[in-house]
């Protein structure tokens, strides 16, 4: 019954998150469904406390990356970053996809998908229009990198976050260990997508060069010595959310025209009140059956088939539920070994590629962008799922083995 | 006349020569507005009202960012065609599968040009993308199809 109970919980929290009904925000639901779960008593009042004092930090460096990421466009770095990836393309199509991939993959790493999925992702279309090259394969680039490239740095994806409270690595170790399969998703992602779009990157264009605007430098500095600031921060016990926030009053206090009001809702509380309640949800569906079956699932040894396991599974419920809450429910059952911890990032991390249906990115997208209709999945974005997502991670799982045994970990 | 973003300028050109009513054709691709959009709806549920489905996005909803790029984009290749062209000509941007709009615009055709997706420079991979090739399949009417 509880088990029942949870499960519709959840299930009710994230349609309401995808359909959002008259755009409410998605905390409407989210909130009350885990006043239920405490009231119903599918979770214990002490746990729930434990769970929001847990995710209290994270959810702040939510919203201090967001105002950031929000910051750093208003500095014109997303503009300026498009403008040298035009210039340095000479019009070679499949240049351009190279310098995008480049980009994409150190904002997403750097600033969180978020900021490639909402920021760059439109500059990017438009300078692929303005060189009059098909924009397709670059918004692709785009779309995908925010999900496989976020498993770089514990910044780079809340999910990721999460994981570096569970997994008790430091901001260095995890960066170590996750260089390597970043690199090889990154590299899978390129091959495959210039294969996959070789007939719309055929045509070279004749470009006459066009003059770059300077380089936002101040923004650019604030932003490395944020970066900087995040692999220090660990070692002195300051959380990043620190760090990030520092990062934004420093981009702030150059800018004119802010407002309390726009501060505000580019850190977007009513999405941060969302992820205490969808904590709390799926806590109550981790302590119930369906818990119990997942823990039965999951591997609990870190050879390379019980990594390969854990991030094949950590995939399949990122798609069924949502990269968040996948994340989530899993975390717990691989606290004890630092290697599952990590596969099961790569999972929840790269597998939303597959079906388009989770991932943070999209609720934040709706939430951002208060829109009603959505184009359809199409058969061609299925078709790259299916072959980027299962290559990715087999590749991203043998370069996480090796880390882990170069390290010694 | 179909406008791809990147060789209109050879259909332009050679449809100068035909004479006749000229009809500049852009489709914007729905694969390209699904992934401008990030993510697209729960396990491939259309959602009503989905501007990918009719036209664009209807009037009275929201005017949303990644529409308003791709409709700017078509505008964009349109006018620099008609510029180009010289003469009078209608514009028509559709919505959806580039190679099944084109088809479909092409009912009351009696000539489409289109452009080949490759370069003569290498003779190894074809000159035709899937979406040409469809077209070239599948259109009513004749075909002139010219080197971009």
């Amino acid at each position: 019954m509880s088990t029942l109970v949870s499960l519709l919980l959840l299930a009710g929290v994230l349609g309401f998150a995808v359909a959002r009904p008259r755009g409410l925000p998605e905390a409407v639901a989210a909130v009350p469904a885990a006043v239920i779960a405490v009231v119903a008593g599918l979770v214990p009042w002490p746990d729930a406390w434990r769970e929001i004092r847990g995710l209290g930090p994270t959810v702040g460096f939510l919203a201090a990356v967001l105002l950031l990421a929000h910051l750093a466009d208003r500095a014109g770095v997303f503009r300026w970053a498009g403008a040298l990836a035009a210039r340095s393309s000479r019009g070679s199509p499949t240049r351009l996809l190279g310098l995008v991939f480049a980009i994409a993959a150190v904002v997403t790493a750097v600033l969180s998908l978020d900021a490639t999925v909402v920021l760059l992702t439109p500059v990017v279309f438009a300078t692929a229009a303005r060189l009059r090259i098909r924009p397709k394969p670059h918004v692709y680039a785009c779309s995908h990198l925010a999900n496989s490239a976020s498993i770089l740095l514990p910044v780079s994806n809340l999910t990721n976050l999460l994981a570096m409270g569970a997994g008790g690595l430091s901001f260095p170790q995890f960066a170590g260990l996750m260089a390597a399969p970043w690199l090889a998703v990154v590299a899978v992602e390129f091959a495959i997508l210039r294969w996959f779009f070789a007939g719309d990157l055929r045509v070279r264009r004749a470009t006459e060069p066009a003059e770059l605007e300077p380089a936002p430098r101040y923004a650019l500095v604030v932003l490395g010595v944020t970066l900087a600031g995040f692999v220090v921060a660990g070692p002195l016990g300051v959380h990043p959310a620190w760090v990030a926030a520092l990062g934004a009053i420093a981009l702030g206090v150059r800018q004119k025209g802010l407002t309390p009001r726009s501060v505000l809702a580019a850190a977007n509380p009513w999405f941060c009140l969302f992820v205490f309640g969808l904590g709390i949800v799926v806590l109550a569906a981790g302590r119930s059956g369906f818990g119990r079956l997942i823990d039965r699932l999951a591997p609990h040894h870190s050879g390379i088939l019980g990594l390969l396991a854990m991030a094949g599974l950590a995939a399949v419920l990122a798609n069924l539920l949502n990269n968040l809450p996948a994340t989530l429910m899993l975390l717990p059952l691989a606290a004890h070994n630092t290697g599952l911890v990590l596969a099961v990032l790569l999972g929840a991390n790269i597998g939303p590629n597959l079906t388009y249906v989770g991932s943070l990115a999209t609720l934040l997208w709706r939430q951002i962008l208060h829109r009603r209709g959505e184009p359809p999945v199409t058969g061609e974005f299925l078709r790259l799922g299916a072959l980027t997502v299962p290559a990715c991670l087999l590749v991203g799982v043998a370069a996480l083995w090796l880390s882990l045994r170069v390290s010694g970990a | 006349m179909w406008l791809a973003d990147d060789t209109w300028e050879a259909c332009v050109d050679a449809a100068r020569e035909q004479g006749g009513e000229i009809t500049l054709l852009y489709v914007v691709d729905s694969d390209t507005m699904a992934a401008l959009s990030g993510r697209a709806g729960l396990l491939g549920r259309n959602w009503p009202g989905s501007p990918a489905r009719g036209g664009p996005p209807a009037a009275g909803d929201p005017p949303e960012p990644g529409g308003e790029l791709l409709a700017e984009a078509a505008e964009s290749v349109l006018t620099a065609a008609e510029r180009r062209l010289d003469r009078q000509c209608r514009r028509v941007t559709r919505w959806g599968r580039p190679e099944r709009e084109v088809v479909a615009a092409c009912a009351d055709a009696d000539l489409l040009v289109l452009a080949r997706d490759g370069d003569r420079l290498a003779l190894g991979p074809r000159s035709l993308g899937h979406a040409t090739r469809f077209v070239v399949d599948h259109a009513p009417c004749s075909v002139l199809l010219v080197w971009p």
